[in-house]
Formats: C-alpha cells, structure tokens, sequence
C-alpha cells in the first residue's frame, strides 16, 4: 500500500526533526531551527491529510467498511511462543482523525513559535523537544499494540517534562516540570498493571486480538472469569488503564499538576496541554471502546470521574485571575466531558438513538476543542508577550491594541460556549444528548457545566479586551504570529460541519442536531455570557460584591478546593513519615549496618590476628615446627 | 659396636636435635641461635655416621655426608655471623626480637 | 662389652647436660664454652663409633674453627659482659611444649620402624684415610669428586661474602 511510506514519514519527520536540531541545532543551524522544523512538521501534515483523505474517501465505494488497517507488526521483543512485543501502526477512523489534529495543531505551534521564541537562546532545543513530542504524540495514535503504546505514553510524558520544564532556572517551572512527570507517572503504574491484567487475560498484547478476546468473554457463558473484591478482573485492568488515562489527561483527583504545566511556554502549552497530549487518555478510552462499554461499573467510573471533573473544573475557572490558568482549568473541564460522554453506552435505554452517540460526541468534542483551545492559548501568547504579565488585572481594554487576536479569541470563546454556528456547539450537542439519555443527573451537571463555562470564559474575555477603556493603535503582530491564529480561527468556526458520524461509524447516521434538544444548552450560554457582561463590561465592583456573596464557596474555589494541600499532607506527613522515614531507617541501619557490620567485623577479625605477622623469626620458625607437626601426625596416624 | 642398637643411638641425636630447636625457638641473641642451629646441624651429622656404621658399614657415604654437612656448616656459620655484624650495625642490638621491621 | 655401653652411656650424657646447657645458659660467653664441650663430646662419640677421621675433622673445624667463630663475634658485638635477658615466660612454655611434642612424635616412630642391617661386610674395622681420600677425589661411580669441587666454590663464595657483608663502608669511615 503506497499509504504505508507516507505514514512512516509522518511519524519520522518530526523524530528526524529532534535529532538533527537536538544533535547539531546549538551550535551549527542556530536561528534557522525553527524553520527546519516546521517545515518538516508542514511536510508531515501534508502526508497525514492525504493519508486520511485517503483513508475516508477511499472506501467511499464500500461505507460499510471502515476498516482496520495493522501497517506491519514487527516482532520487537519475544516473551517466547505466545507472547510478543510488536511495533506496528494501526489505522483506523480515530487515528487517522488525530493524526490529522495532532499534526495541524503541532504545525501551527511550530509555525506560531517561530515568532513567539524568536531570541530565545536555547532556541533549537526547543524546537528539538517540540519534534520529540510530536513523534511521540503520533506514535501513540498510530500504534498497533497496548505495550507500545505505554512505551509512546511514557514518551510523551518526558517530552512533557522537558517543555514545560524548559525555563529550568525558574525554580517554580522546574517544580511544575516534576509535579507532572511524578503524577503522571504514578498513574502509569497502573496503567502498566492494567496493561498487564488485561494481557494475561486475553493472552496477546495486540489491540485487535485484545479487544477480541476479551469481548467474547461477556459472551461465552462457560468462561468463569476471576473475580477479585466482587469485580471480574478484566473490569479491574480496565479501570486501571483509565487511571493511567485520568493521569495523563488531567481528571480528577489526578488533575493537580495541570495548572501547574502552564509555567512552560505558552505555545508549548497549546500544543501539549490543550490538544494533544491531554486527550491521549481520552484516546486511550476510545482505542478500548468495545471493552469499556462491556459493563456497566467500568461505564459508571468513566461517567463519573468524567463528569465530576468537568463540574470541578469549571467551578474553580470561574474564581482565577491568572489567564493560562483559567484556560487549563477550561481544559480539564472539556476533557471530563469528552471522558463522560465515552461512559454513556451501557447507561442507554433501548431506543432509536444509537448509543454510540457519546462515542462520537466524545471523538468530535476532541477535535473542535484542539481547534478553539489551541487557538485561546496562542491569542493568550500574544496577549501575554504585549502585558508581560498572565494576570488579568493587568490587561483590560486590549480591543485595539490585538484587534486580530480580539476576532480570534472572541470566535474561540464563542465556540467554546457552544454557540451555533461555531463548532463546539456540534460536539457538545452530541454529547449532552448522549448524557440526556443516559442519566438525567448526569445531563443535569453537563448542562450546569456548559452555563459556567460560557460564563468564565466570557469573564476572561470581557476582562482582557473590554473592562478598562481601549486606547492605544493596533500593535505590530508577525505574520507567523498571525497566521496560525487566522487558521485555527477557521477552524474552530466551520469544523462543526465536518459530518463526524459518517467518518467514524460504519453506517453512521447524519442526525439532526437541531432540535428540541439543542436548545437549553444554547439559553444556558447565553445566560452565563450575560452575567460575565454585567460583570466585567465596564470596570466596578460588581464583581466583589458577587465574590462575597458566595464568599464561603469562593475562597474554597480560589484556593482549588485545597486539592493540592490534601495531597501535599498525605504525602509528607503519611507516606513520608509512616513509609519512607522507616524504609530509609531500616536501609541505612539494617541493610546499610549489615554490609558495614561485615566490614567492621573482618576488620576486627584481621587487626587480631594480624599479629601472628609479627617479624619475629621465631615466632614463624614456631609455627613452622606446629605446622609439619601437625601434618606429620594427620597423615601417619590419621589419614591412612 | 652391636652391643648399643642403632636406635639409642637415634635417641640422642633426636634429643640434640629437638635441644636445639629448643634453643632456636627461645633464645634472643641472635649469636645463641646460631650455636643452637650448630647443634641441629650436629645431630643431624650423628644421625648420618650412625646409619653409615650400623647399615651400610661397607660404604663410605655417610661420613662423606657428614664431612659436607661440616664444611657447609663452617661456611654457613662465618656468612652467619657477617650478616649479624652487619646488621648490629644498623640497628646497633643483636637481639632477634629488634629485627621485626617485617612485620604487619 | 659392658665398657663400651658405659661409655656410650658416659658421652651421651655428656653431650646432652652440656647442649641443654649451651641453650638455656643467662651469660653469652659460657654458652659458647658449653657448646664447645658439647662439640667435644660428639667427637668423642664418633671416637667410640670408631669414625677416627670425622672425629678429627669435626675437632678441628667445628671447635677450633667455628666456636673460636662465634667467640670472636661475641666480642665484636660487645656482648661478653653483660647477661643475656631472660626469655618471655609464654615463648619458653610454648616452645618446650612444641619441643616435646616433637620429640615424642619422632621416637614413636624410631622404635617402631625395623631399620634392616646389611648384610655386606664392612670395609674395614679402621677405615684408613687413604682410602677416603681416594674415595673423595675419585671421579668414577662412586667418587666425590664434583661435591668437592662444588664444595670448593661454596666456601670461596662464602668467603667472599663474608668480606663484602662485614666490611665498613666508606661511608662509615668517615
């Protein structure tokens, strides 16, 4: 297949990228970095749009098939006869889809970079690292088999901790930086467990035959899985793999060390941490699909944490002043309802409607987000380069100064609040009538959820571009500055009418979204963007007063539900004190004191005998004699 | 002489022998080792004139054997003593125990 | 008969009271004159042996010689007058016990092994020294020749060595 070349170079380039301006960037290519990369990462997305062009026209001839293409699968390493590593690239309707997302996105930031980090002296490795993530990123989409997805997890990861990480004389980015490798990686330890159950379970590690076997379990009524604390174990690896998912998408409780990645470049965090590598969870979710909606207690924790997340998030957004904060909050509060509305199928009651809906609301609330969200943090770049400063008393009547960045965040804004004909009021319809069918609390909170949302987003933008009185002329923007964010504008306006259902299910319907059901979502928007109007308009203290009118739940929202102190305490005063003061007690004293104590004593043992050494010709003539006499009575009288 | 068995005679020189030992093993002078070495050396001499006359009266080895052991013994002691004289003048002492500098 | 058992009995008590003597004595210069008795002692017993030559030869080089030896090294490390100091209490019981032990070993051995007499003649009732003379020097199947003239080169090498290792060096001249 012809394919197969061009999705290699997708995936190479951007590696090809890292190594050349990793190894030789510094010193040799220098300013020209930038340009290197992004015309490599242009060069990538040209080939991953053909591919799916490709991928979803080709079979336009046969709609009932969508199918699964395994590119090659190369036996990597071999744990003997049954089981195997493989390196393969799998795809199919979601991963050609993020391919596209990961590589338009990655080339905007790229593109956007070259005017944001212009002067910055380590700017190679910078670009360097944006190739190392964008190779990852796309390895994990692409990949063909749970094991190497972990290894392009883990991957990402790092290249996640040397961006946001990348200010490392900033004490606070270098502790943002461990915070996010450290809770990520907790929760890729079970991600590995549940990797490791699900693989014994279905004896192969390939996601094909995985999914496979063990959706035939639910179906064989001879199979008697093993059941562990009242859950069949298969349940127990699946929840386990969405742990691994909630960490690196930022769910709660995993959620803390979000807020805290925005001490990297701005650009860094549209790409990484509004995206792409926050919905690898999701992504992950989806990849299971069949599995997770097996039961109804996987489907209910999905539900939950999704939607508990996303409530949570948008509660805390609406009390930040600082704007990149605000944005991720924003972030983790779609990201909960991408992941609820993965957590819908079982909960459906039979009727006309395809359950799958919350499937595809999920995948397109991905896509469309990826647009308006990348857009939102490169407009706050710019923003932020023209205040020098994230905090929002220090912006304010910004209209002129930005205009183009005003249109842009203005179009995001709106989208994100899910305002026809924007794209975010396409997913999000799909969604919340995914969760209207499943549990009406469940919608009652989604609903709730999109009225704050449109109302802290709204409160942002009102208190950048509005709130003081506008003075001053347009500022001079770069024209690389420029385009990304005209494109991303583009997309965040008309990606709603990109027919999502058709692409990804076979024999998906074209439902109408304009409906009874679209409406309360609508009235809830314009609700919230109403009170953020009469709030932040003009400048007054309305706001205070409202502040205080919650006050109780104010303080505790501004202060993000003292999540982190919680996890602070646990940490020092239990895990520190109850488990590892002990454990480094009983290495030093008794591990440690065991070697010494076997040196101490062999010293001991050596200065007490080492007087037999004593110099003294007849001391040695002594033992001479004993020794031959010795020997003389034990071989004539003893040995015979 | 058949009269004394050959094994009386054996006695004395083992007793020479383990005199000398003895004096090897205790003495501090480096000198009165040497004279007890001389002692070992003698017995040893007895032992082999002993075996010449009582078992092999019809050859002359062991008091060939003997002849050797006391040259050799004359020699050994005249090297002896040089190094003792040349070592009381380094550390101006012939006691054994001041030559420990080998030690641990 | 009995005359020559006495005897026997006479010098090896002799030589073992004056060896015993020689090692155990406190003043230096009266262990070299036990150790030359004890050296005349063993003489007399290869007298009564009938070893007439090696009685000679161990007169003349063991006690005229080496005992003259060691008395001259006496005085030159200036120890004639003073006494010896006493040896260490645990060194003397120690080696007493090492002694013993050895001495018992080895007599259980002697008297239980069968030493078989020849059944040659012997030689001669006096050996001549003609005949160990010709013996000595003969270089036939028998002969000692090579030892002699390696013996030769032993004592020139000792004399040599004696002479570098005692004398002073120019350093200490000066």
């Amino acid at each position: 297949m012809p394919n197969t070349a061009y999705i290699l170079l997708i995936l190479l380039l951007p590696l090809f990228g890292f190594v050349l301006l990793g190894l030789f960037g510094r010193r040799y290519i220098r300013g020209f970095s930038g340009v290197i990369g992004a015309a490599l990462l242009f060069v990538s997305t040209l080939c991953a749009l053909y591919v799916a062009y490709n991928y979803f026209s080709g079979n336009a001839g046969m709609p009932a098939l969508r199918r699964t293409y395994t590119l090659f699968g190369a036996t990597w390493l071999s744990f003997g006869r049954d089981l195997s590593i493989d390196m393969g690239i799998l795809i199919d309707p979601i991963s050609a889809m993020m391919i596209v997302v990961v590589t338009v996105i990655s080339l905007m930031v790229h593109v956007f970079s070259l005017g944001y980090m212009k002067g910055e002296e380590r700017y190679s490795t910078y670009y360097a690292f944006l190739g190392l993530f964008t190779f990852s990123m796309l390895g994990l989409v692409l990949s063909s088999n749970i094991f190497e997805t972990y290894i392009f997890w883990e991957l990402v990861g790092v290249s996640s901790f040397l961006l946001i990480g990348f200010y490392y004389d900033r004490p606070t980015a270098v502790a943002a930086a461990k915070k996010a490798f450290i809770v990520t990686r907790f929760a890729d330890l079970g991600f590995l467990i549940g990797i490791l159950i699900l693989s014994f379970q279905a004896q192969t590690l390939d996601f094909g035959w995985l999914i496979n076997n063990l959706s035939s379990f639910e179906h064989s009524p001879f199979n008697e899985p093993p059941v562990f604390l009242g859950l069949p174990l298969v349940d127990w690896g699946l929840i386990l793999v969405f742990i691994g998912g909630a960490g690196k998408s930022a769910l709660f409780p995993l959620h803390i060390w979000l807020p805290d990645a925005m001490e990297g470049p701005t650009p860094v965090s549209a790409l990484i941490h509004a995206a792409t590598m926050v919905v690898a969870g999701v992504y992950l979710v989806a990849r299971l699909y069949p599995l997770y909606t097996l039961t109804r207690d996987v489907q209910q924790v999905v539900l939950y944490v999704g939607a508990i997340s996303a409530l949570l998030a948008a509660i805390i957004a609406c009390t930040q002043t600082d704007i990149k904060r605000v944005l991720a909050y924003s972030t983790m509060s779609q990201i909960g309802y991408m992941m609820f509305a993965l957590g819908t199928y079982r909960l459906f009651p039979p009727s006309l409607v395809d359950p799958k809906i919350g499937f595809i609301g999920s995948m397109f609330h991905l896509f469309t987000h990826a647009f308006f969200k990348a857009l939102l943090f490169l407009c706050a770049g710019v923003i932020i380069h023209l205040v020098h400063s994230n905090e929002m008393k220090d912006m304010g009547g910004l209209r002129k100064r930005l205009p183009l960045a005003h249109i842009c965040f203005l179009i995001a804004c709106l989208a994100i609040s899910g305002i026809p004909p924007f794209s975010g009021f396409f997913s999000k319809e799909d969604i919340l009538s995914a969760a209207w069918r499943a549990d009406k609390f469940i919608y009652a909170i989604a609903l709730f959820t999109s009225g704050l949302t449109a109302f802290y987003m709204f409160r942002l933008y009102f208190s950048v571009f509005w709130n003081k009185p506008a003075t001053g002329h347009p500022h001079a923007q770069p024209l690389v500055e420029s385009i990304p964010l005209v494109i991303l504008a583009i997309g965040a306006a008309f990606a709603g009418l990109i027919p999502f259902s058709h692409l990804l299910i076979v024999g998906g319907h074209v439902h109408s979204t304009i409906g009874r059901n679209a409406v309360p979502p609508v009235l809830i928007a314009l609700l919230g963007i109403g009170i953020a109007a009469w709030l932040y308009y003009k400048q007054s203290d309305r706001p205070q007063k409202a502040a205080a009118a919650f006050r109780g739940l104010y303080t505790a929202a501004y202060h993000k539900f003292y999540i982190d102190e919680l996890y602070l305490f646990v940490t020092k005063k239990i895990i520190f004190n109850c488990i590892g003061r002990p454990a480094a007690w009983i290495d030093r004293n008794i591990v440690d004191g065991l070697m010494n104590g076997l040196a101490v004593a062999t010293a001991r043992i050596s200065a007490t005998i080492k007087g037999i050494q004593s110099g003294k010709v007849q001391d040695y003539a002594w033992f001479f004699f004993v020794g031959i006499a010795g020997l003389a009575i034990l071989f004539i009288y003893i040995v015979r | 002489m058949p009269v004394i068995p050959l094994h009386y005679i054996l006695f004395l020189s083992t007793a020479l022998f383990f005199i000398g030992m003895y004096g090897l093993f205790t003495r501090r002078n480096m000198i009165t080792m040497l004279m007890s070495v001389e002692l070992i050396l003698n017995s040893v001499n007895i032992n082999f004139v002993a075996f010449n006359k009582y078992l092999y009266p019809e050859n002359l080895e062991g008091l060939f054997f003997s002849l050797f052991i006391i040259a050799i013994a004359a020699a050994e002691a005249a090297v002896a003593i040089a190094i003792i004289i040349n070592l009381y003048r380094n550390i101006r002492s012939v006691d054994v125990e001041a030559a420990d500098d080998m030690k641990f | 008969m009995i005359g020559s058992e006495v005897v026997f009995y006479i010098l090896s008590a002799f030589i073992l009271v004056t060896g015993g003597l020689a090692v155990t004595t406190r003043k230096i210069f009266r262990s070299a004159i036990w150790l030359l008795f004890c050296l005349t002692g063993i003489a007399g017993l290869y007298f009564w042996l009938g070893m007439l030559f090696i009685a000679a030869v161990q007169i003349v080089v063991y006690v005229g010689g080496i005992v003259v030896l060691i008395i001259f090294s006496i005085f030159l490390t200036q120890q004639s007058g003073k006494d010896l100091p006493p040896p260490v209490r645990s060194r003397t019981i120690l080696s007493a016990l090492a002694v013993c032990i050895g001495f018992v070993l080895t007599c259980i051995l002697l008297r239980n092994h069968t030493f078989g007499a020849s059944l040659h003649p012997p030689l001669a009732d006096h050996i001549s020294v003609e005949a160990i003379g010709t013996q000595l020097l003969d270089t036939s199947e028998h002969g000692y020749a090579l030892p002699f003239e390696v013996i030769s080169i032993l004592l020139l090498a000792a004399l040599i060595a004696c002479i570098v290792l005692a004398k002073r060096s120019k350093s200490e001249e000066k």
